[in-house]
Order: structure tokens, then C-alpha cells, then sequence
């Protein structure tokens, strides 16, 4: 392999991971921003994986229906809600394990899309727009690359716009108070299990809106196969991230790029021992939690009402 | 307390159910002659544009005949649950023959097989040894890689840069023998073609075989072919980019009216009708089913806009050979694609060598690596 090849090489595997980057992050990015604001509010919603599917279940089936993909999104996200206010509801009973509720809840929600979904896998609904941000190249791989699908624009948007309400508004006051101190919110007069509901049912609006995307836009069909887990792995995610929405949009194009690394390695001709490729983005959450965290540390950030019995 | 317990696992059991059970059974019966209740067993969905949907037609072909009763189930795993679900058909349903279409259901299969001495297991794609395996357990698979073949000529005359992409799921000989039907039928018309192959990992990854088409055609390649149990993704992941697909398991035409070249597909219902009436008539089916296009097990999908007259003439002369039993895909002088001799000079491996079976090679032209 001479240099002008090896060049070209690697550019087809950054624009590679760029647009895998860019393509595949939205889901993980819609589901932990999610999350984030579910556990801030002191409650962990294990389920979202269900929620991811149900809606992609339903943007595809709305969608299909309305001839519209954004009410798709809309109904994704609508779907997701339910599913989320599900939860907060089963947990709002005395001594109910919200990992619990959220295991049934994820097992709950895969089935009843796999159940709604039999009649959706032939159709082909109507897809989300991108847009062509890719306009001043002549590269036919980055301009690909550069077809920006608006959920993603949406995402982007959102994170700062997350963390500036969690740090800088009076409800993100009062959420993250029923995440950090339960008796003090209830001295303040808040109804802490009215805060969980809704933060909970804000959550699953986000990972159903991240569905939405699958089914809608990438990779743009309903099949039962769609998710690989991205909605169990967004929830790690939250972790890695430190419950903070903008490390969130960085982790989650960092997993959307590794995610895409097998395949374009071995379109680049790099075949030798593909199999470890796949394991690359479960190596670096393993490498980022040895790394981020210690005994001395322990895990900052974390909610402090956040524990395994509530 | 007692109600929180049981709302919870009302909702745990009402979700594994949905995704278990889908259990469906179709019968159409005559009067007189015994009714003949037979079990299917899908790996993933079987509308799916794919495998499963290929099976499931066969299935509804034999659904029709008189005295024959079906039963079937969806997204089994190819783990415990396949005998699970294999028992509960013998069980509860009273079915007496099996079969078993996926690959991975293999050990599975044999298991279950000694313990159920009077039903009859047909397994899609095993290597049936009869020294081994027991007398109950029967074999039956497709010379698709001759469709795959084809396809090859197909991509290999509509191709401009000669360049050509392979989506598969995992390195199995099955899938390594489509790789490589596809990458010399594609030479046969353009010795300087090359196939590149990307292997996600699993039969059904719809955000990988999506990353690994756009992967493909951004490194310039222009006809994409796969081995995966759903082609729909990949198939439209191409006709939206522009660039030509030849597919695989199912006719896929619909969903790429411009870039759809012609398929290699399974017709498991001529199969499935042969088996079923072998043991109506009593008589005990071959241990080792195999057939190809000579044997109407395998078709090619309708010819789409992009073949030209003089590719079509070329397949349409090679598929007269294959019907007739002359034509040998696999023969010597063959080289794989690290240079080392895989089939001296002078020898053939005709399709129904089961050598064949248990390739563990990509052929030269093929820029990929079976990932040892």
C-alpha cells in the first residue's frame, strides 16, 4: 500500500466515523438526555430500551398512517410518555424497586412493539428530511456524511438547553432537589412523587422521540431486530456522562462513531479480526469507567437520592 | 403489598408473552385420511423480506394441501428456547414432523431428536452424518450460491468500477460459499472485479448492515449483494444512494424499483411438497436433501433495469447448463485470496460435494478475511 492509498484510507475512515458519528448517535443522545432527567430527579428508569421500541413502533405506524413523519415523532414521543408515566405510576406505590418495574417495563415494552409491529415490518412509511449540509463538497462520502437529519439538530440543541435547566431555572431547582434530599423537598412543600412522575414521563417522551428515529430515519424501517440495545446502553451512558446533559452529546457521538468502525474498517480493506471491532464500543465503556472512577472518587455527580431499594 | 407483586408480574408476563408466543396454526382438512400436523420454526420474523418470509411461503404452499395442519412460531432463538419450543409443539400441538429452519438450531435439533424417537426433525442447512446423528433427524438445504453465481454475472457487467460489496452476517461455509459463487461469477465477465465483504456479527443488525452499505459505497463501490437474514435495509440503503443491489432470499423488487439487478431466491414450497407427500405416501425421505436450480429449490428473482441485453443473455446461457446439470461453479485451478492453492488443476467439486460444505476460504478477488 503506497502513501496516496493509505491517505485515502484513512480519510474513508474518519468520514466514516463522522457520518456514523452524526447517523447513529441520535438515539443514544435522545434516551440519555432522557434519562438524565429522570435520574435527577432521584429516580433510575431501567426501561427505556422498551420505550425506545415502543416508539419506534409507533412514529413508524403513525407515520405510515398520516403520511406525515413528524406526527410520527410526535406520536414516537407520545408512546414513550405513556411508557414512562407507567412507570413512575407502578413506583409511586410503597416499596415498589423501580429497577424492578423498569426490567418488566423494558421486557413489557419490547413486547407489546414486537406485538403491535407484526403488521408494520412490509410497509415502508415515510422518512424524516435531512439536511444537506454537505452542499460545498464535491466528495460523494462526505457529502453523505453531512445529511444532517433533523432529530439530530434537535438533539444537539437540546443538551445545553437541558443543562441550563437543571443548573439555572427554578423547576431544575426543585427537580434536582428531589434528587439530592427527598425530606428537604418535602420541607419545601414539594411533592417529590409528583416531580419523579413528571420527570419520568418527560424521559420516556425523549427515548420514544429517540425510536422515532430508528424507524423514521436510520437505519429507516420497523423490523423487530431494529434496536441492538441502544436504549440499555444509553442508560450507561448517563453514567459515563455524570448525569451532565452536554457529556451526554459527547459520549453519544463517541459510541455513534465506534459503533460504525467494523464496517468501515473492512469496506477500507481492514478485515484481520473483525469480530474484536464489534467489542470496541463495550472495551471503551469498560475503559471509561475503570478511568472515571476510584475508590477516593467514587462516582461524582450522582444523584444522591439515586440507590437501588426506591 | 400483594397487589404490587402481582401488577408486576402481570406486566412481566404479559411482555415475555408478546414476545414468545405468536404461535398461529392454519389447517385445511378433508375428509377420510389422517391429518398430518406439522411444526415451523423461525429464527426472526417471518415477514421480513428475507430467510424467514422464504420458509413461511413454503410453509403457506404446504398450509394448502389436504390433510395437513401447521403450526408455527416466530423469533425463536437459536439457544435452549428452540427445544422448549420444539417440546411444546410435540406436546401440545401433537405435531409429528419438525422443521427447523435456521442454522443454529443444529444441536439443538439432535438433542431434542433422541428424545422424541417417532417424530421426524428436518433441519435447514446441517451436514446430516449417519453414523452419527440420529435416524429420526433429516437434512435438507438449497444450492443458493448457483442464484449467488449469477448474481455475479449480473453485478460484474453492471458494475462501472468494478468494485463490488458482499454484506454478510457471519463467516459460516454457507456464507463463504455465496462470497465466493458471487466474486467468480462477477470475474467470469471482468477478471479485474474485486468483492469486498463486511461482516456485522449477527443474521439481523438493520443500523449495521446500514453503516456497512453507506461504508461500501462510499469507498466507490457500485453493486452491493449480502448474506443476511433481512435484505430490506441494505436493499433500500442502495436504491436511495443510487447504486445497484442484487439480492437474496426473497424477491426484494418492490423496494428498489430502479437499482434491483435480480435475486437469488429459495422456493422452499417445491421442497416442502416433496417431503410432505414422501411421508403421506409412507415412504421414509432422504437424510440428505440438497437440490439446486435444476431442482426448482432455488429461482432468480425478475431481471430490473439496470441488466443489459448482453448480461442477460450470459446468465440466461449459464442457467441453461445449471438446469441441465453441467455447470461446475467450484473447480481447480482456484486460488484464495492469500495466494494459496484451494483446488488443484484438474479437479471439480460439483454441487453436491459435500466438501463444499465446510469452505473456509475467500477466493482470490475477494478483499476480506474469514477473521481468524
Amino acid at each position: 500500500m503506497n502513501l496516496s492509498t493509505s491517505n485515502s484510507a484513512v480519510g474513508a475512515i474518519f468520514i466514516a466515523l463522522l457520518g456514523g458519528a452524526i447517523k447513529t448517535s441520535t438515539p443514544y443522545l435522545f434516551v440519555s438526555l432522557g434519562e438524565t432527567l429522570t435520574e435527577k430527579a432521584g429516580r433510575v428508569n431501567l426501561g427505556l430500551e422498551g420505550t425506545l421500541m415502543m416508539g419506534a413502533v409507533t412514529g413508524f405506524g403513525a407515520s405510515l398512517f398520516s403520511g406525515n413523519p413528524f406526527v410520527g415523532v410526535l406520536a414516537a414521543g407520545g408512546a414513550g410518555l405513556l411508557m414512562g408515566a407507567l412507570h413512575a405510576w407502578l413506583c409511586s406505590f410503597r416499596r415498589v424497586s423501580s429497577i424492578a418495574v423498569g426490567i418488566a417495563l423494558m421486557i413489557f415494552g419490547t413486547g407489546l412493539a414486537f406485538y403491535l409491529g407484526k403488521p408494520l415490518i412490509q410497509p415502508q412509511a415515510p422518512h424524516l428530511p435531512a439536511i444537506d449540509l454537505g452542499f460545498w463538497t464535491t466528495n460523494p462520502a462526505l457529502k453523505e456524511a453531512l445529511q444532517i437529519n433533523v432529530l439530530f439538530i434537535a438533539g444537539v440543541v437540546l443538551a445545553p438547553l437541558l443543562a441550563w435547566f437543571l443548573a439555572s431555572t427554578r423547576w431544575g431547582l426543585i427537580l434536582r432537589l428531589c434528587g439530592e434530599n427527598v425530606e428537604a423537598a418535602r420541607a419545601k412543600g414539594i411533592q417529590p412523587e409528583r416531580v419523579r412522575l413528571l420527570a419520568t414521563a418527560a424521559g420516556g417522551f425523549l427515548a420514544g422521540i429517540g425510536g422515532s428515529f430508528l424507524s423514521l430515519y436510520y437505519p429507516g424501517t420497523w423490523t423487530e431486530g431494529l434496536s441492538t440495545g441502544q436504549g440499555l446502553l444509553a442508560v450507561a451512558l448517563v453514567i459515563f456522562s455524570r448525569w451532565n446533559p452536554l457529556l451526554c452529546l459527547v459520549t453519544s457521538l463517541l459510541f455513534g462513531a465506534l459503533g460504525s468502525l467494523g464496517a468501515a474498517l473492512q469496506a477500507a480493506g481492514l478485515s484481520q479480526g473483525f469480530y474484536l471491532f464489534g467489542t470496541v464500543p463495550a472495551l471503551m465503556a469498560l475503559g471509561l469507567m475503570i478511568l472515571t472512577s476510584g475508590k477516593k472518587r467514587g462516582v461524582s455527580g450522582r444523584p444522591a437520592e439515586l440507590s437501588v431499594h426506591t | 403489598m400483594i397487589k404490587k407483586i402481582v401488577l408486576l408480574a402481570a406486566a412481566l408476563t404479559a411482555g415475555l408473552g408478546l414476545i414468545g408466543c405468536s404461535h398461529q396454526s392454519q389447517q385445511k382438512a378433508s375428509p377420510g385420511g389422517k391429518v398430518l400436523k406439522i411444526g415451523f420454526l423461525y429464527v426472526g420474523p417471518k415477514d421480513d423480506f428475507g430467510y424467514n418470509q422464504s420458509h413461511a411461503e413454503g410453509a403457506a404452499e404446504i398450509a394448502q394441501l389436504p390433510n395437513v395442519k401447521i403450526v408455527e412460531q416466530e423469533n425463536v432463538p437459536e439457544t435452549v428456547d428452540v427445544e422448549k419450543a420444539m417440546e411444546g409443539m410435540i406436546v401440545q400441538d401433537g405435531v409429528s414432523v419438525i422443521f427447523a429452519t435456521s442454522f443454529g438450531y443444529w444441536d439443538h435439533v439432535l438433542k431434542v431428536a433422541l428424545k422424541y424417537p417417532n417424530v421426524k426433525f428436518f433441519h435447514c442447512g446441517g451436514l446430516y452424518q449417519a453414523d452419527k446423528d440420529p435416524p429420526n433427524v433429516y437434512s435438507y438445504f438449497g444450492y443458493i450460491e448457483e442464484g449467488q453465481y449469477l448474481n455475479g454475472i449480473a453485478a460484474g457487467y453492471a458494475s462501472k468500477t468494478g468494485k463490488l460489496g458482499f454484506i454478510a452476517a457471519k463467516p459460516i461455509p454457507q456464507v463463504l460459499e455465496n462470497i465466493n459463487a458471487f466474486t467468480l461469477g462477477a470475474r467470469s465477465v471482468n477478471p479485474k472485479a474485486t468483492t469486498t465483504v463486511v461482516f456485522t456479527g449477527g443474521w439481523s443488525m438493520p443500523t449495521q448492515e446500514a453503516n456497512a452499505a453507506n461504508s461500501l459505497i462510499d469507498k466507490g463501490i457500485d453493486v452491493i449483494t449480502m448474506h443476511v437474514d433481512s435484505p430490506k435495509v441494505i436493499v433500500q440503503t442502495c436504491e436511495q444512494r443510487g447504486v445497484f443491489v442484487a439480492g437474496y432470499h426473497a424477491d426484494q423488487s418492490s423496494l428498489a424499483p430502479k437499482e434491483y439487478l435480480t435475486g437469488a431466491i429459495w422456493n422452499w414450497g417445491a421442497v416442502y411438497k416433496t417431503i410432505v407427500a414422501d411421508i403421506q405416501a409412507g415412504k421414509d425421505p432422504s437424510h440428505f436433501i440438497r437440490g439446486g436450480m435444476k431442482d426448482g429449490f432455488v429461482k432468480m428473482a425478475p431481471f430490473g433495469p439496470g441488466v443489459s441485453a448482453t448480461a442477460k443473455t450470459k446468465i440466461e446461457s449459464v442457467l441453461g447448463k445449471m438446469m441441465k446439470g453441467e455447470f461446475v461453479i467450484f473447480k481447480g485451478p482456484l486460488k484464495d485470496n492469500t495466494g494459496k492453492v484451494v483446488i488443484p488443476a484438474g479437479t471439480s467439486e460439483v454441487q453436491t460435494d459435500p466438501v463444499l460444505e465446510k469452505m473456509n476460504y475467500l477466493v482470490q478477488g475477494v478483499i476480506g478475511s474469514t477473521g481468524m
